[in-house]
């Protein structure tokens, strides 16, 4: 275990750390503002999909990184538009929704890939950003400061996010929607509105997600996500719907991960205990969520469709 | 309060019904391109894309070699195994001569559908049980053959003597593949190491590309995977100048700069046999290997890479594999 806690070892775990919960992160704050305002989502993991495949696709036909991340902006955005005519014009049940939005995506993204670019060729993404003199400072830097752009745009999105939704006018309104639709709507706001608007910057955030994840692998592949939209929908819950506790989540998972990858890298654990091993950021994470779910309370209206007068 | 419900159905009928489309594209892939005019027809179930560079594409690509075949049909993306059940059940009702399940997770479901056609013959891979089916073929790989000869080309190139293994779970020829690397680098007696890192995971390609990151944080400067997700393992090798070993499928299309060689399946060797026997009456019951000897493994390297010495010791390394004058020890 002593070649494991070494400085080097460390700061590769770190920084490993912070790649993994990049994409978590910004699945988890769409996520998070959109159940803020009592609209569950099941549907990330799809939007991320075919977030990533835009991305991957775009950059595959033009060498633009920069138009890819747009792409997958958009399509996050498209999907959202989807997501809200279904549940709040149509006021479908919004767990079976979400499910049928992941599948669309599952399968769409993959059918498309096969259709418009089949063998995986590998794309160039953004490389590392070293910030200036930040990066400079010794093992701090290679930490925290070597990363893609994308990586510091997702962390950037807490503060800003925790802004939005605790020191606006739209925040407020996002909040009490979802705690009580029908006090809100009493005091003039438009249910309707904040609920549409929540679900585009959400699934406008999982297409960004989707994208940052493949233009940072630099490559697209089948179910390319491997389940990171539900992950993420758990750390919401993990995070106590709060922007600061879903980037605490995503790190989290993706230190135990970089940890994990990080011993058996170095032989540290084999055989049964890797496999065993394997399970612990998801399983840190239930343990988490049991504890959090005994103390905090989610958003009241959440999952529930609203309508006057019921 | 009637009509909003009526509304809520129809958005819902028609969500269905995108899925259903969806689903429908989604599906088996036909493919008339098999030579043969004799009706014999071929079912492929597995569990990832028919282009993959890995796993799949090793068996499409090998059935695809067979001659006497009339028709191929794919369903790919099975990731999920009562999904890939239902297909190999369902190629099975529809009388196809000969059905592949192509993914050893398959196995448990092949077992109870094969029993219950006796009169379709299946093939299984990678694996050598035929659970005593008479209408069963099993498959595997020797593919600890071809990990054993780049092992030792590895361990002649490294600089840093730190090379780096990208597993996914420790089962079938993906473990053989590894446990053939690694003595194939510890039969070099220049004292590289090979470290073996099991992600645990067919297809997390983002898991497999933080592995590489940390074999490369910790000195190597030559990676090997084996499996679906190593995609994600080659973007990495690339960005960082360090080569790369594949095996399954030819990978130097994921970077042509760092591919070193590749080990190809050629599965046509062994299931040329097998549908040769069905169209003879005999449905199965034996297990098959393809290794350096009978020409189901070759390892294909990529010239744009220049290896030096270590290609020849690698070309050397397979002559005594196939003599039987090496052994892998895997």
């Amino acid at each position: 275990m002593g070649d494991f806690f070494t400085v080097a070892s460390l700061v590769f775990v770190v920084g490993s750390g912070i790649r993994l919960a990049t994409p978590f992160l910004l699945a988890g704050l769409g996520e998070a503002i959109g159940q803020r305002s009592g609209v569950l989502n099941l549907g990330v993991d799809g939007v991320m999909l075919l977030g990533a495949f835009g991305a991957y696709w775009t950059i595959y036909e033009t060498q633009s990184p920069v138009l890819g991340v747009f792409v997958g902006l958009g399509v996050g955005l498209v999907m959202g538009v989807v997501y809200a005519v279904i549940t709040v014009g149509l006021k479908a049940e919004q767990g079976i929704s979400g499910i049928g939005i992941f599948l669309f995506g599952l399968g769409i993204s993959d059918l498309l890939f096969q259709k418009q670019v089949g063998t995986p060729f590998p794309i160039r993404g953004f490389g590392d950003w070293h910030v200036p003199l930040l990066s400079d400072i010794p093992k701090v830097g290679e930490m925290f400061f070597q990363h893609s752009v994308l990586v510091y745009v997702a962390f950037a999105l807490v503060p800003a996010v925790a802004f939005l939704l605790n020191r606006t006018t739209f925040g407020l309104n996002v909040r009490a929607v979802g705690e009580n639709p029908a006090a809100a709507d009493s005091l003039g706001v438009s249910v309707a509105r904040v609920r549409t608007t929540t679900i585009l910057m959400a699934n406008t955030l999982a297409g960004l997600a989707g994208a940052v994840l493949s233009i940072e692998l630099g490559i697209f592949q089948q179910n390319l996500t491997n389940g990171q939209g539900f992950i993420a929908i758990a750390l919401v819950y993990f995070g106590a719907w709060r922007p600061v506790g879903v980037m605490g989540g995503a790190l989290l998972f993706g230190l135990v991960s970089a940890t994990v990858l990080q011993w058996k890298t170095l032989g540290l654990v084999s055989g049964a205990a890797s496999s065993l091993t394997a399970m612990a950021p998801a399983v840190l994470t239930i343990l988490a969520l049991v504890v959090i779910s005994r103390t905090v309370g989610q958003p009241a209206a959440l999952t529930r469709p609203f309508e006057r007068g019921h | 309060m009637h009509k909003r419900n009526h509304r809520k159905w129809l958005g819902l009928a028609a969500l269905l019904a995108v899925l259903a489309l969806v689903a429908g594209a989604c599906g088996s892939d036909g493919d008339d391109s098999a030579g043969g005019d004799d009706g014999f027809r071929i079912a492929i179930v597995a569990p990832s894309a028919s282009n993959d560079l890995a796993f799949t594409q090793s068996i499409v690509d090998g059935v695809g070699a067979l001659t006497g075949v009339s028709a191929v049909d794919v369903t790919d993306g099975t990731f999920i195994v009562d999904d890939a059940a239902a297909a190999i059940r369902g190629y099975a009702e529809e009388g196809y001569d000969l059905v592949i399940a192509h993914g050893s997770q398959y196995g448990g479901s092949l077992q109870e559908i094969a029993a219950d056609f006796p009169d379709v013959a299946f093939a299984w891979g990678t694996s050598s049980d035929t659970f005593g089916l008479p209408n069963v073929s099993a498959y595997t790989a020797a593919s600890d053959q071809g990990g054993y000869v780049m092992g030792v080309m590895a361990a002649a190139m490294t600089n840093s003597g730190v090379i780096g293994v990208i597993g996914p779970i420790a089962v079938g020829d993906a473990k053989l593949y590894v446990d053939g690397f690694v003595n194939g680098v510890q039969a070099n007696s220049g004292g590289a190491t090979a470290n073996v890192n099991y992600i645990e995971s067919f297809s997390d390609v983002a898991l497999a590309a933080e592995a590489a990151q940390g074999h490369i944080a910790n000195g190597a400067d030559i990676l090997t995977g084996t499996a679906q997700m190593v995609v994600g393992a080659t973007g990495v090798a690339a960005e960082h100048g360090a080569k790369w070993f594949g095996t399954q499928s030819n990978q130097t299309a994921l970077g042509a700069d760092i591919v070193v060689a590749s080990q190809v399946y050629k599965w046509e060797v062994v299931l040329q046999g097998v549908v040769d026997g069905i169209k003879d009456g005999d449905l199965g019951g034996e297990a098959h290997t393809i290794d350096l000897a009978n020409g189901g493994l070759v390892i294909e390297f990529n010239d744009a890479v220049d290896a030096g010495h270590a290609r020849t010791l690698g070309e050397n390394t397979i002559k005594s594999i196939a003599a039987g004058l090496k052994q892998t020890g895997a």
